[in-house]
């Protein structure tokens, strides 16, 4: 029964979304059902940080391997969500000193403010940064001009890593810039590839891929793809 | 074990070693002496620019701060950028955002780049923080049509329907351009196909201009120059218009310096030079390597062969 | 020397360096903060949406009656140094602890993820376990925040959210507001395993909304508008030149602009996999693929540059805000080196008591 159900709710929530893009009476039932799917955003939020937490629980219960750890995850998790919640450390809104909850939870100061600046942010940023290592490592051991293909790949990005520093200018400068051979210049190499050869593969790509998301959408909203319904169909 | 051999199975750390010192060092000497490399503006940013450049005095600039603190070492100097155009332009900067971790990136935006400079301006009135929504698309797709259903309240809690800035507001067609800084999804791209796209054509349709990270650039690059006025491609994107805007201030404000805050992106090139070069070392050594063996591997097969 | 001694020896080492630094010169990680008294008393009341509600002004501190609190915000070193040379016994500007504390967190878990470019260890794991509690934790607070608590229950309840949590927010009851509110309750029904079967319904309706809204952008944006911007004349106008109107066309831009038809038209025949790739179709899936390996080979330049650019990020915040050795910002007027540092540690152990005995002993 709640299957037929989603597939009518499916089917409803998507004629929606695009009749709403193209009859104006219809503009403002689209808008309302975007917006109940905004408030689902967020309280998926939710459901994801309950799910972590159940995790992280059933790890510590049965002592599993690296317990210790899932610990520490709970513990942060409780201590962020805590301080955000109750808004410790927040003034209030200086129109209504009144309501002591009125200011922005993360206002500078703030303990939920203090998490982020000096916990999420180092941590997320030098996650990130760690792939400049592994990137170096990679071209070093993969990176080969096996055949015509691979060797395109590797010249393109050689002239995009030099044009794109100082380096190209130094490296091409002695071409005079308004010569007609001002084209072979690092930079001048550099930009031809980003937006000529760049921009029509990457065109191609995205062409392919807005056939395969308008035809995968239809086969959804008519109920012949229900694969996110799990397994059985 | 020959050179070749053990020069191929280098432990990877004396690589991550390479890497370290070749962005590092450049970083203390910079930091130092405070060196630049001159830089030449690229065609992309360029346009970004001059999209910004041809706003009149009070134009309504809706700015989405799409991106995170893990993306800020590459993007913050764009939005940093970008505010002080605008603060130069004196536009009306509505700021919002569709990433949770960056309502603290925009008031940190506002009070360096717009506020240090421009210190009577009033909040509400010239500028304007209206926080983050969740819903990705989903709120693309209300503020097509009502901004104020979307964000009912600014950050502070005020509501957006009593905001002087926020008067004459409907819809994302009531700005005369929108800037977004973005790290991934949603982003650019999202704003190009929910909010642009579906005004081309149209006798207003909406202007865009961008400011990507190094990953989404040539993902990004089709939507140039149509669907997207300009675009800023990674921290090179960054420095090159920085270097512009620079440029703008200095000759509005002549005997007023800039402070080296605000150079920040034209900083960075310095250990991006010495990085890159190492990579293409790497990429040089490693295919030298790689054909060295394989002569060496048909010698060796010739040799077992005539055997 | 096994591993264990090598580590102890490097902790030990930068312990060490660490904590010359710290005392040597003005120090390092400092962060200060000005305090602002704010003080705000009733002086009057005005009507909103039908409610009579307070309204405030500014006092003086001390007033009565009045709310206060002291608000801080950061400032450069350079401004707490100028201020202390002004008035040292001054009280406003001042070392904030918990931001000093901060920085050094920050600096910490910096290295401990770092750490895992040597190998996996606790460090890591550690600052691994602390970000996936703080991020799950971090979107809920702003979701809830932001989010449910202005829509969902600013209409479900909107009496107590205007008088206890955001007073600017218009109190108004939209009871179409339970059907997210229900189709919520059946999404947190998921992690419960007897009821998770009903969180299908919210999941349709997520799927079905999501699918509605891509089927048009991408048809509009993706096929039409990009297929638009493809199909163009070959032929391109030379671009104007300030007032000069534009003359023939540019031999440049018309080659690009072919180049690029190209590249898009058998890039995508190189998609189509319906006709075998044999033939005309082979040939020009072959240019499709040279294409998009320049394609892939731009992606990667631009991928280091990106990559690298977040690790230059994080080598500032390591020189600069934690241990001073460089100041890029000038935030702290006097550009304090690691050469300054030493040259003060040099002086400060020529003038230590013990000095003259490490003489006697030929140091």
């Amino acid at each position: 029964m709640s299957r037929q159900l989603a597939i009518i709710v499916t089917l409803v929530a998507g004629v929606l979304m695009v009749v709403s893009g193209f009859i104006k009476p219809t503009e403002g039932w689209g808008e309302d059902v975007a917006e109940w799917f905004n408030i689902l955003a967020a309280i998926a939020f939710v459901l994801g940080a309950a799910n972590i937490a159940k995790v992280h629980l059933s790890k510590i219960s049965a002592r599993d391997a690296g317990w210790g750890f899932s610990a520490i995850t709970l513990l942060a998790f409780a201590v962020t969500f805590a301080v955000g919640i109750m808004k410790v450390g927040v003034n209030p809104m200086p129109a209504f000193p009144n309501v002591a909850m009125s200011g922005e939870k993360d206002a500078g100061g703030s303990a939920f403010w203090w998490v982020y600046t000096y916990v999420m942010s180092p941590i997320t940023a030098t996650m990130f940064s760690l792939l400049a290592f592994y990137v170096a490592s990679a071209a070093f051991r993969a990176f080969r001009a096996k055949n015509t293909e691979a060797t395109l790949l590797l010249v393109a990005a050689f002239v995009v890593l030099l044009g794109r520093t100082f380096a190209g200018v130094v490296l091409t400068g002695w071409i005079p810039a308004d010569s007609d051979w001002a084209f072979l210049r690092f930079e001048n190499l550099s930009t031809t590839i980003f937006e000529v050869f760049a921009s029509a593969g990457n065109r191609a790509i995205i062409i392919g891929i807005a056939l395969g998301v308008a035809a995968t959408s239809l086969k959804i909203i008519l109920g012949i793809d229900r694969s996110y319904m799990g397994s059985g169909d | 074990m020959s050179f070749i051999d053990r020069l191929d199975a280098i432990d990877r750390r004396w690589i991550f070693a390479m890497m370290a010192c070749a962005v590092a060092i450049p970083i203390i000497v910079i930091g130092m002496t405070g060196v630049r490399f001159p830089e030449v503006p690229g065609p992309t940013s360029t346009a970004a620019f001059e999209a910004i450049e041809a706003l009149p005095d009070g134009a309504k600039v809706l700015f989405s701060f799409d991106f995170d603190p893990a993306s800020a070492g590459e993007l913050q100097p764009m939005a940093n950028a970008f505010m002080r155009h605008l603060g130069q332009k004196k536009a009306k900067v509505y700021c919002q955002t569709l990433w949770a971790p960056a309502p603290p990136l925009i008031e940190d935006t506002l009070k360096k780049c717009l506020l240090a400079r421009n210190p009577d301006l009033v909040y509400g009135v010239d500028y304007l923080n209206l926080g983050y929504q969740a819903g990705n698309e989903g709120v693309m797709k209300v503020i097509t049509t009502d901004y104020k259903q979307s964000f009912p309240t600014d950050a502070k809690g005020t509501r957006t329907s009593e905001i002087p800035m926020m008067q004459g507001i409907e819809n994302t067609s009531s700005f005369d351009l929108i800037v977004v800084v973005s790290a991934g999804y949603p982003g650019s791209k999202e704003w190009v196909q929910y909010v642009v796209s579906p005004t081309l054509g149209k006798e207003r349709p909406i202007q865009l201009v961008a400011g990507v990270t190094g990953v989404s650039a040539p993902q990004l690059v089709p939507y140039f120059p149509v669907q997207m006025k300009g675009m800023l491609a990674a921290i090179k994107g960054a420095a090159e218009y920085e270097f512009m805007v620079n440029e703008v201030i200095e000759a509005a404000n002549p005997g007023r310096p800039l402070p080296p805050a605000f150079m920040e992106a034209q900083r960075r090139m310095a250990p991006q030079l010495f990085g890159h070069l190492l990579m293409v070392g790497l990429i040089i050594v490693g295919n030298t390597i790689f054909f060295l063996k394989r002569r060496q591997s048909r010698r060796g097969g010739t040799m077992g062969a005539a055997a | 020397m096994n591993q264990k001694q090598t580590w102890t020896v490097i902790f030990v080492v930068a312990a060490a360096l660490l904590t010359i630094r710290s005392f040597t010169g003005p120090g390092m990680a400092k962060v200060y903060v000005e305090d602002t008294r704010v003080s705000l008393k009733q002086s009057g009341e005005k009507e909103v949406d039908g409610v009579m509600k307070p309204v405030y002004e500014a006092v003086a501190p001390g007033t009565d009656g009045a709310i206060e609190w002291t608000a801080q915000s950061q400032v450069p070193p350079r401004v707490y140094y100028a201020a202390e040379a002004a008035d040292p016994s001054q009280t406003a500007i001042h070392l904030s602890a918990s931001r000093t504390i901060g920085v050094w967190v920050a600096a910490l878990l910096t290295l401990f993820i770092f750490s895992f470019l040597y190998r996996d260890n606790p460090f890591y794991k550690f600052a691994e376990a602390t970000i996936v509690g703080v991020s799950a934790a971090y979107w809920m607070v702003v979701g809830f925040w932001d989010t449910l608590m202005p829509k969902l229950f600013g209409s479900l309840v909107p009496a107590i959210v205007t008088a206890n949590f955001m007073p600017g927010l218009e109190g108004k009851s939209d009871y179409w507001i339970l059907v997210p509110a229900a189709l919520g309750i059946m999404l947190l029904c998921r992690l419960n395993r007897g009821l998770a079967a009903v969180s299908v319904i919210p999941l349709a309706f997520i799927v079905g909304t999501t699918s509605g809204l891509k089927f048009v952008s991408y048809v509009e944006s993706d096929l039409l508008a990009q297929t638009a911007s493809t199909m163009k004349s070959l032929l391109v106008a030379a671009p104007a030149i300030g007032d000069q109107p534009s003359t023939g066309f540019s031999m440049e831009l018309s080659i690009k602009q072919a180049l690029l038809f190209i590249g898009v038209v058998s890039g995508l025949v190189y998609f189509f996999f319906s006709v075998e790739h044999k033939g005309v179709v082979g040939k020009t899936a072959r240019v499709g693929v040279w294409y998009l390996m320049i394609t892939f080979g731009a992606a990667f330049g631009f991928t280091v540059m990106g990559r690298i650019a977040l690790f230059a990020a994080r080598c500032e915040f390591l020189f600069d805000d934690w241990l001073w050795l460089i100041d890029p910002t000038q935030n702290r007027v006097v550009v304090e080196t690691a050469v300054a540092s030493v040259n003060a540690l040099v002086g400060a152990m020529a003038s230590s008591p013990w000095m003259p005995a490490l003489s006697a002993l030929g140091c």
